[in-house]
Protein backbone atom coordinates (compact mmCIF):
# COMPACT_ATOMS: atom_id res chain seq x y z
CA UNK A 1 0.00 0.00 0.00
CA UNK A 2 1.36 3.28 -1.05
CA UNK A 3 1.60 5.67 1.94
CA UNK A 4 1.02 9.43 2.06
CA UNK A 5 4.83 11.27 2.17
CA UNK A 6 5.19 13.38 5.54
CA UNK A 7 8.03 15.31 4.41
CA UNK A 8 7.09 19.16 3.93
CA UNK A 9 9.63 19.69 1.32
CA UNK A 10 8.61 16.93 -1.10
CA UNK A 11 4.50 17.84 -0.63
CA UNK A 12 5.70 21.92 -1.00
CA UNK A 13 7.32 20.82 -4.22
CA UNK A 14 4.82 18.82 -5.37
CA UNK A 15 2.47 20.92 -5.23
CA UNK A 16 4.50 23.23 -7.36
CA UNK A 17 5.59 20.30 -9.47
CA UNK A 18 2.37 18.69 -10.85
CA UNK A 19 0.46 21.56 -12.36
CA UNK A 20 3.38 22.53 -14.03
CA UNK A 21 4.16 18.92 -15.63
CA UNK A 22 0.07 19.05 -16.74
CA UNK A 23 0.64 21.86 -18.29
CA UNK A 24 3.82 21.23 -20.07
CA UNK A 25 1.76 17.45 -21.06
CA UNK A 26 -1.08 19.07 -22.71
CA UNK A 27 1.66 21.77 -24.44
CA UNK A 28 3.65 18.81 -25.81
CA UNK A 29 -0.10 16.82 -26.10
CA UNK A 30 -1.21 19.86 -28.62
CA UNK A 31 2.43 20.89 -29.89
CA UNK A 32 3.09 17.67 -31.62
CA UNK A 33 2.11 18.58 -34.85
CA UNK A 34 4.97 20.82 -34.80
CA UNK A 35 7.51 19.90 -32.81
CA UNK A 36 8.25 17.18 -30.93
CA UNK A 37 5.72 14.91 -28.99
CA UNK A 38 2.75 13.69 -29.47
CA UNK A 39 -0.47 11.83 -27.78
CA UNK A 40 1.68 9.14 -26.82
CA UNK A 41 4.40 11.63 -25.00
CA UNK A 42 1.49 13.79 -23.50
CA UNK A 43 -0.43 10.93 -22.09
CA UNK A 44 2.60 9.53 -20.34
CA UNK A 45 3.71 12.84 -18.36
CA UNK A 46 -0.33 13.78 -17.92
CA UNK A 47 -0.55 10.18 -16.19
CA UNK A 48 3.31 10.71 -14.43
CA UNK A 49 1.77 13.72 -12.95
CA UNK A 50 -1.17 12.39 -11.14
CA UNK A 51 1.28 9.66 -10.15
CA UNK A 52 3.58 11.93 -8.33
CA UNK A 53 0.36 13.30 -6.37
CA UNK A 54 -0.65 9.78 -5.75
CA UNK A 55 2.91 8.47 -4.60
CA UNK A 56 3.02 11.83 -2.29
CA UNK A 57 -0.14 12.49 -0.87
CA UNK A 58 -1.31 8.86 -0.78
CA UNK A 59 -3.97 6.92 -2.86
CA UNK A 60 -6.84 8.49 -0.86
CA UNK A 61 -6.06 11.76 0.02
CA UNK A 62 -8.13 14.89 -1.63
CA UNK A 63 -5.74 15.79 -4.26
CA UNK A 64 -5.80 12.44 -6.06
CA UNK A 65 -9.83 12.32 -6.37
CA UNK A 66 -8.86 13.12 -10.08
CA UNK A 67 -6.48 9.59 -10.38
CA UNK A 68 -9.66 7.96 -8.55
CA UNK A 69 -12.32 9.27 -11.18
CA UNK A 70 -10.00 8.63 -14.12
CA UNK A 71 -9.76 5.19 -13.96
CA UNK A 72 -13.52 4.51 -14.29
CA UNK A 73 -12.64 5.75 -17.72
CA UNK A 74 -10.04 3.02 -19.13
CA UNK A 75 -11.20 2.67 -22.50
CA UNK A 76 -12.22 5.94 -24.03
CA UNK A 77 -9.37 7.08 -24.96
CA UNK A 78 -9.17 3.71 -27.52
CA UNK A 79 -12.99 4.54 -28.14
CA UNK A 80 -12.04 8.31 -29.46
CA UNK A 81 -9.68 6.70 -31.71
CA UNK A 82 -11.55 4.31 -33.24
CA UNK A 83 -14.72 6.27 -33.14
CA UNK A 84 -12.51 8.81 -35.31
CA UNK A 85 -11.72 5.78 -37.94
CA UNK A 86 -15.38 4.86 -37.88
CA UNK A 87 -16.18 8.44 -38.87
CA UNK A 88 -14.52 7.93 -41.57
CA UNK A 89 -16.30 5.11 -42.88
CA UNK A 90 -19.36 7.13 -42.14
CA UNK A 91 -17.60 9.68 -44.46
CA UNK A 92 -17.52 7.53 -47.31
CA UNK A 93 -13.70 6.25 -47.14
CA UNK A 94 -11.56 4.20 -45.98
CA UNK A 95 -11.07 3.19 -41.89
CA UNK A 96 -9.13 6.02 -40.60
CA UNK A 97 -8.56 8.01 -43.81
CA UNK A 98 -9.07 11.25 -42.00
CA UNK A 99 -9.76 13.44 -45.66
CA UNK A 100 -13.52 11.56 -45.05
CA UNK A 101 -14.12 13.09 -41.78
CA UNK A 102 -16.99 15.57 -42.02
CA UNK A 103 -16.97 18.29 -40.00
CA UNK A 104 -18.87 21.17 -41.85
CA UNK A 105 -16.53 24.34 -41.66
CA UNK A 106 -13.54 22.66 -43.18
CA UNK A 107 -12.87 22.71 -46.86
CA UNK A 108 -9.55 21.31 -47.47
CA UNK A 109 -8.39 17.42 -47.29
CA UNK A 110 -5.21 18.88 -45.65
CA UNK A 111 -7.23 20.28 -42.76
CA UNK A 112 -9.25 17.33 -41.85
CA UNK A 113 -6.19 14.82 -41.78
CA UNK A 114 -4.99 17.54 -39.48
CA UNK A 115 -8.19 17.74 -37.13
CA UNK A 116 -7.96 13.87 -37.32
CA UNK A 117 -4.45 13.56 -36.16
CA UNK A 118 -5.53 15.72 -33.41
CA UNK A 119 -8.55 14.27 -32.65
CA UNK A 120 -6.75 11.28 -32.03
CA UNK A 121 -3.74 12.06 -30.38
CA UNK A 122 -6.22 12.99 -27.72
CA UNK A 123 -7.46 9.77 -27.31
CA UNK A 124 -3.87 8.10 -27.62
CA UNK A 125 -2.78 10.22 -24.89
CA UNK A 126 -6.04 9.76 -22.67
CA UNK A 127 -5.84 5.79 -23.20
CA UNK A 128 -2.23 6.22 -21.92
CA UNK A 129 -2.81 8.55 -19.10
CA UNK A 130 -5.36 6.28 -17.63
CA UNK A 131 -3.45 3.01 -18.16
CA UNK A 132 -0.42 3.99 -16.09
CA UNK A 133 -2.84 5.42 -13.50
CA UNK A 134 -5.03 1.99 -13.63
CA UNK A 135 -1.16 0.12 -13.50
CA UNK A 136 -0.04 2.26 -10.77
CA UNK A 137 -3.13 2.19 -8.11
CA UNK A 138 -3.20 -1.74 -9.52
CA UNK A 139 0.53 -2.43 -7.91
CA UNK A 140 -0.22 -0.12 -4.85
CA UNK A 141 -2.69 -2.85 -3.51
CA UNK A 142 -0.01 -5.83 -4.00
CA UNK A 143 1.18 -5.90 -0.49
CA UNK A 144 -2.74 -4.72 0.98
CA UNK A 145 -3.85 -7.94 0.24
CA UNK A 146 -1.16 -10.30 2.24
CA UNK A 147 -1.33 -8.01 4.81
CA UNK A 148 -4.86 -8.83 5.58
CA UNK A 149 -4.09 -12.57 4.79
CA UNK A 150 -1.21 -12.25 7.76
CA UNK B 1 34.33 18.83 -28.39
CA UNK B 2 31.89 16.90 -29.58
CA UNK B 3 34.05 13.56 -29.83
CA UNK B 4 34.52 13.66 -26.10
CA UNK B 5 30.96 14.13 -25.38
CA UNK B 6 30.06 11.37 -27.87
CA UNK B 7 33.03 9.15 -26.06
CA UNK B 8 31.91 9.80 -22.69
CA UNK B 9 28.09 9.04 -23.50
CA UNK B 10 29.10 5.49 -24.53
CA UNK B 11 31.54 4.76 -22.22
CA UNK B 12 29.11 5.96 -19.46
CA UNK B 13 26.23 4.02 -21.53
CA UNK B 14 27.93 0.82 -21.09
CA UNK B 15 28.87 1.20 -17.54
CA UNK B 16 25.58 1.83 -16.74
CA UNK B 17 24.35 -1.52 -18.63
CA UNK B 18 26.91 -3.48 -16.85
CA UNK B 19 25.80 -2.25 -13.74
CA UNK B 20 22.40 -3.03 -13.99
CA UNK B 21 23.48 -6.40 -14.93
CA UNK B 22 25.93 -7.12 -11.86
CA UNK B 23 24.64 -5.41 -9.02
CA UNK B 24 23.21 -8.07 -6.12
CA UNK B 25 20.49 -5.92 -5.65
CA UNK B 26 17.00 -5.72 -7.43
CA UNK B 27 16.02 -2.46 -6.55
CA UNK B 28 19.76 -0.57 -7.54
CA UNK B 29 19.40 -2.31 -10.58
CA UNK B 30 16.63 -0.55 -11.25
CA UNK B 31 17.62 2.77 -10.48
CA UNK B 32 20.85 1.84 -13.07
CA UNK B 33 17.97 0.98 -15.49
CA UNK B 34 16.69 4.53 -14.95
CA UNK B 35 19.85 6.11 -15.79
CA UNK B 36 20.70 4.21 -18.61
CA UNK B 37 17.76 5.00 -20.39
CA UNK B 38 18.45 8.72 -19.68
CA UNK B 39 21.91 8.04 -21.11
CA UNK B 40 20.29 6.51 -24.04
CA UNK B 41 17.66 8.92 -24.59
CA UNK B 42 20.64 11.92 -24.84
CA UNK B 43 22.30 9.42 -27.68
CA UNK B 44 18.78 9.00 -29.64
CA UNK B 45 18.62 12.93 -29.30
CA UNK B 46 22.14 13.29 -30.84
CA UNK B 47 21.15 10.52 -33.18
CA UNK B 48 18.54 13.41 -34.36
CA UNK B 49 15.91 11.04 -33.07
CA UNK B 50 14.15 13.70 -30.99
CA UNK B 51 10.67 11.87 -30.92
CA UNK B 52 12.24 8.94 -29.65
CA UNK B 53 14.35 10.54 -27.00
CA UNK B 54 11.21 11.91 -25.93
CA UNK B 55 9.61 8.82 -25.39
CA UNK B 56 12.82 6.93 -23.97
CA UNK B 57 12.96 10.18 -21.12
CA UNK B 58 9.80 9.80 -20.19
CA UNK B 59 8.54 5.96 -20.32
CA UNK B 60 12.12 4.64 -19.30
CA UNK B 61 13.73 6.67 -17.19
CA UNK B 62 10.22 8.02 -15.78
CA UNK B 63 7.29 5.63 -15.90
CA UNK B 64 9.11 1.74 -16.30
CA UNK B 65 11.10 3.21 -12.93
CA UNK B 66 8.35 3.76 -11.33
CA UNK B 67 6.77 0.76 -12.06
CA UNK B 68 9.63 -1.02 -10.86
CA UNK B 69 10.10 -0.07 -7.98
CA UNK B 70 6.72 -0.15 -6.98
CA UNK B 71 6.42 -3.60 -7.82
CA UNK B 72 9.69 -4.38 -5.94
CA UNK B 73 8.26 -2.58 -2.80
CA UNK B 74 5.46 -4.84 -2.72
CA UNK B 75 7.46 -8.12 -2.52
CA UNK B 76 9.54 -9.54 0.51
CA UNK B 77 12.72 -8.08 0.77
CA UNK B 78 14.44 -11.47 0.43
CA UNK B 79 13.52 -11.68 -2.71
CA UNK B 80 14.99 -8.43 -4.30
CA UNK B 81 18.43 -9.94 -3.85
CA UNK B 82 20.06 -11.48 -6.31
CA UNK B 83 21.97 -15.20 -5.96
CA UNK B 84 24.18 -15.47 -9.30
CA UNK B 85 26.04 -18.36 -10.31
CA UNK B 86 28.94 -18.34 -12.45
CA UNK B 87 28.41 -18.47 -16.14
CA UNK B 88 29.27 -21.85 -17.97
CA UNK B 89 32.26 -21.60 -20.05
CA UNK B 90 30.93 -22.14 -23.02
CA UNK B 91 29.09 -18.47 -22.97
CA UNK B 92 32.62 -16.99 -21.50
CA UNK B 93 34.16 -18.52 -24.76
CA UNK B 94 31.27 -17.96 -27.30
CA UNK B 95 30.12 -14.49 -26.54
CA UNK B 96 32.99 -12.85 -27.45
CA UNK B 97 33.32 -14.24 -30.87
CA UNK B 98 29.70 -13.53 -30.83
CA UNK B 99 30.09 -9.91 -30.44
CA UNK B 100 33.18 -10.03 -32.82
CA UNK B 101 31.07 -11.35 -35.72
CA UNK B 102 28.52 -8.63 -34.57
CA UNK B 103 31.42 -5.76 -35.22
CA UNK B 104 32.38 -7.59 -38.58
CA UNK B 105 29.33 -7.34 -39.80
CA UNK B 106 28.24 -4.29 -39.00
CA UNK B 107 30.88 -2.60 -41.51
CA UNK B 108 28.22 -3.64 -44.04
CA UNK B 109 25.90 -0.86 -43.19
CA UNK B 110 25.39 1.74 -45.03
CA UNK B 111 26.97 5.46 -43.15
CA UNK B 112 24.84 7.24 -40.89
CA UNK B 113 22.58 9.76 -42.78
CA UNK B 114 23.75 7.90 -46.06
CA UNK B 115 20.87 9.54 -48.56
CA UNK B 116 21.67 6.31 -50.95
CA UNK B 117 20.80 3.90 -48.25
CA UNK B 118 17.78 1.34 -48.67
CA UNK B 119 15.73 2.87 -45.82
CA UNK B 120 16.32 6.68 -47.21
CA UNK B 121 15.08 5.53 -50.72
CA UNK B 122 12.20 3.23 -50.11
CA UNK B 123 8.79 5.03 -48.99
CA UNK B 124 10.58 7.64 -46.56
CA UNK B 125 11.40 10.67 -49.36
CA UNK B 126 7.46 10.42 -50.39
CA UNK B 127 6.57 10.90 -46.56
CA UNK B 128 9.30 13.47 -46.50
CA UNK B 129 7.61 15.55 -49.78
CA UNK B 130 4.05 15.29 -49.09
CA UNK B 131 3.03 15.19 -45.61
CA UNK B 132 2.95 18.80 -44.97
CA UNK B 133 0.92 19.27 -47.91
CA UNK B 134 -1.05 16.21 -47.28
CA UNK B 135 -1.79 16.89 -43.74
CA UNK B 136 -0.71 20.50 -42.81
CA UNK B 137 1.46 18.40 -40.21
CA UNK B 138 4.99 20.19 -40.09
CA UNK B 139 6.23 17.10 -37.85
CA UNK B 140 6.47 14.32 -39.92
CA UNK B 141 6.98 11.79 -37.40
CA UNK B 142 3.67 12.81 -36.43
CA UNK B 143 2.11 12.66 -39.42
CA UNK B 144 3.47 9.05 -40.17
CA UNK B 145 2.78 8.28 -36.88
CA UNK B 146 -0.68 9.42 -36.56
CA UNK B 147 -2.00 9.32 -40.73
CA UNK B 148 0.13 7.14 -42.66
CA UNK B 149 0.45 4.20 -39.93
CA UNK B 150 -2.73 5.31 -37.95
CA UNK B 151 -3.44 1.72 -37.88
CA UNK B 152 -0.57 0.29 -36.47
CA UNK B 153 -1.22 2.96 -33.76
CA UNK B 154 -4.62 1.96 -33.22
CA UNK B 155 -3.31 -1.88 -31.93
CA UNK B 156 -0.60 -0.31 -30.21
CA UNK B 157 -2.94 1.80 -28.00
CA UNK B 158 -5.14 -1.46 -27.85
CA UNK B 159 -1.95 -2.94 -26.66
CA UNK B 160 -1.69 -0.76 -23.84
CA UNK B 161 -5.13 -0.63 -22.81
CA UNK B 162 -4.87 -4.62 -22.58
CA UNK B 163 -2.01 -4.11 -20.27
CA UNK B 164 -4.14 -2.28 -18.12
CA UNK B 165 -6.66 -4.48 -17.65
CA UNK B 166 -4.58 -7.29 -17.33
CA UNK B 167 -2.77 -5.72 -14.47
CA UNK B 168 -6.33 -4.74 -12.68
CA UNK B 169 -7.52 -8.19 -13.69
CA UNK B 170 -4.53 -9.87 -11.90
CA UNK B 171 -4.00 -7.81 -8.56
CA UNK B 172 -7.06 -6.31 -7.85
CA UNK B 173 -8.35 -10.02 -7.53
CA UNK B 174 -8.04 -10.02 -3.96
CA UNK B 175 -10.19 -6.72 -3.09
CA UNK B 176 -13.62 -7.04 -2.59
Amino acid sequence: MIHAHDSAIVRTMSRLLIPLIQLFALYVLFFGQYGPGGGFVGGVMLGASLILGILVFGPEASPCRLAQKVIHGDGIGLMIFAVVGGLCLIGGGEFLNYANLEIPWVESDSRRRYLGILLTQIGVAIDIAVTAISIVLSLSLIDDSEESHA
Amino acid sequence: MTLFFNVTLLVLLIMTAAGAILVKDLISSVLILGSYSFLLALAWAWLGAVDVAFVEAVVGSGLATVFFLLTLFGIAPKDTRIRRPAPPMIALLGLPLLGLLLLYAAEDFPRFGNPESRASVHVSPEYLKNSLKETDTPNVVTAVLMDYRAFDTLIETAVIFTAGIACALLLRRNRQ
